[in-house]
């Protein structure tokens, strides 16, 4: 039994074999494999989509789910601390997922724990199952994962699903183009990791139909307010990177749009109708994924 | 002999932590935790130096570290030297090296770390020893020392 902290810790073929098992989960998602086992979602910071995913992935595998969905809920608003909660939760449940705060409180978990931890985010850290579930959703649309053009756009500063992202494609020879305004581009150790890597990438502060057309993926992501020191600055740019429906009309056939939801305007109500739209079976398609990664980290044959 | 060698007691056994940088001695004395040490210890500072202008000087004797505890010295004091002294002889210049891991060393500097928040040891992983650039083991993020 292992656990899952980041998705830097898989390789190539580990990657590819947990999207055939969740290939083979959405084909059959309801069965008895984890019939008689207890999962724990210890979510020290709410996030309800991820639990909720998790959860019925855990559910529809006929394991039993115990946790709480709040630290303000759980004993660690005593001041009780992380290692003593998950001590004493590893003596009930077979895996915990868990979620906090912190960053490296699921790496710091899964060195204490006598059962397997799934990391479910750490703070600005990791979020492996999001990554893996973007991988599941391009592959599943483009038929593959090699040699693909990937605009990423919005805020590629902090935001941690591009950067896992940009990590585990290291794989699959992609060309990368990141889209954002300048405070918020790609930090210089990511773009340095693409140059280790002989990643390809080309930046740009517009978001306008050249690259759109010319894109196999689109991965839209929110530009935060809180993010910026000059609101005037904010509201100068957060228009910028907002997708319409009209900007769709001569793209390439295969093109699809993410976003790891939830959206507050980037993406115009227009797309969710356009038949590139794809982040709500992109968020369905966690499901599945989140049913390989608990048996591969039980291994339990999935 | 030299001059400051002179000052103080010649040693019979043990190690001489020579050439530390004067503001440091204190902070050496509790990264070796020579407070609880039960031999004679002998302490000088502001010590006339060619090679940094003052030095400090640390003899503990019948004293002698391991690897590990010379190790804790190489992010506040890489160029500190150990004599270790058998019968008033010098038989051993150490010098200190950066090892691949660092544990309970260095504090991270990200306050949303797990390792600030937990009653726990700090770990990284040194990345680079020419640049002296570490990486914390839990929250992933990057410090140059």
């Amino acid at each position: 039994m292992h656990s899952l902290v980041t998705i830097a810790d898989l390789g190539k073929e580990k990657i590819l074999s947990l999207l055939a098992s969740a290939a083979r989960f959405e084909a059959m998602p309801n069965r008895k494999t984890l019939d008689g086992r207890v999962v724990a979602t210890l979510f020290f910071e709410p996030s309800t989509r991820t639990r909720l995913s998790f959860e019925t992935a855990a559910n529809r595998l006929g394991a039993r789910v115990i946790g709480f969905s709040d630290a303000a809920t759980s004993s660690s608003s005593k001041g009780e601390s992380l290692k003593d909660t998950i001590m004493m939760v590893s003596n009930y449940a077979d895996i915990i997922v868990m979620r906090h705060h912190l960053e490296g409180a699921a790496r710091y978990a899964s060195e204490v724990s006598p059962v397997p931890i799934i990391n479910a985010g750490d703070g600005a850290n990791q979020h492996p199952s999001q990554t893996m579930l973007d991988l599941y959703s391009i592959m599943k649309t483009q038929g593959t994962l090699d040699g693909l053009d990937i605009c990423l756009v919005g805020d590629l500063k902090y935001g941690r699903t591009v950067h896992s992202l940009i990590m585990a494609m290291r794989h699959f020879h992609p060309r990368f183009h990141f889209v954002a305004p300048t405070e918020l581009a790609m930090p210089n150790e990511y773009k340095l990791y693409c140059r280790e890597h002989g990643i390809d990438f080309t930046e740009h502060t517009e978001f306008d139909e050249t690259l759109i057309n010319a894109a196999d993926i689109i991965y839209m992501t929110r530009v935060q307010r809180e993010r910026f020191t000059d609101l005037m600055e904010y509201e100068r740019v957060k228009n910028v990177y907002v997708l319409r429906a009209d900007m769709l009309r001569h793209t390439r056939p295969n093109l699809r749009i993410l976003h790891p939801l939830p959206r507050v305007g980037e993406i115009a109500y227009d797309v969710d109708d356009c038949p590139q739209a794809y982040y709500f079976q992109q968020a369905k398609n966690g499901l599945f994924v989140r049913q390989a990664l608990i048996c591969d980290c039980l291994e339990i044959e999935g | 002999m030299k001059k400051e060698e002179l000052l103080v007691a010649a040693l019979k056994n043990g190690t001489v932590i020579d050439h530390i940088p004067s503001e440091l001695v204190f902070k050496l004395i509790d990264l070796l935790g020579l407070q609880n040490e039960k031999s004679s210890v002998t302490i000088g500072y502001n010590l006339e130096s060619e090679k940094i202008g003052r030095k400090g000087i640390i003899k503990v004797a019948d004293r002698f570290f391991s690897d590990e505890e010379i190790s804790r010295l190489s992010v506040t004091a890489p160029n500190v030297v150990l004599n270790i002294i058998h019968d008033y002889e010098v038989v051993e210049k150490k010098t200190v090296v950066i090892p691949d891991e660092l544990h309970g060393i260095v504090r991270c500097p990200n306050p949303k770390c797990i390792s600030n928040n937990e009653p726990m040891s700090s770990f990284f992983h040194v990345i680079n020893k020419e640049q002296r650039l570490l990486k914390c083991h839990y929250c992933e993020k990057e410090l140059n020392v």
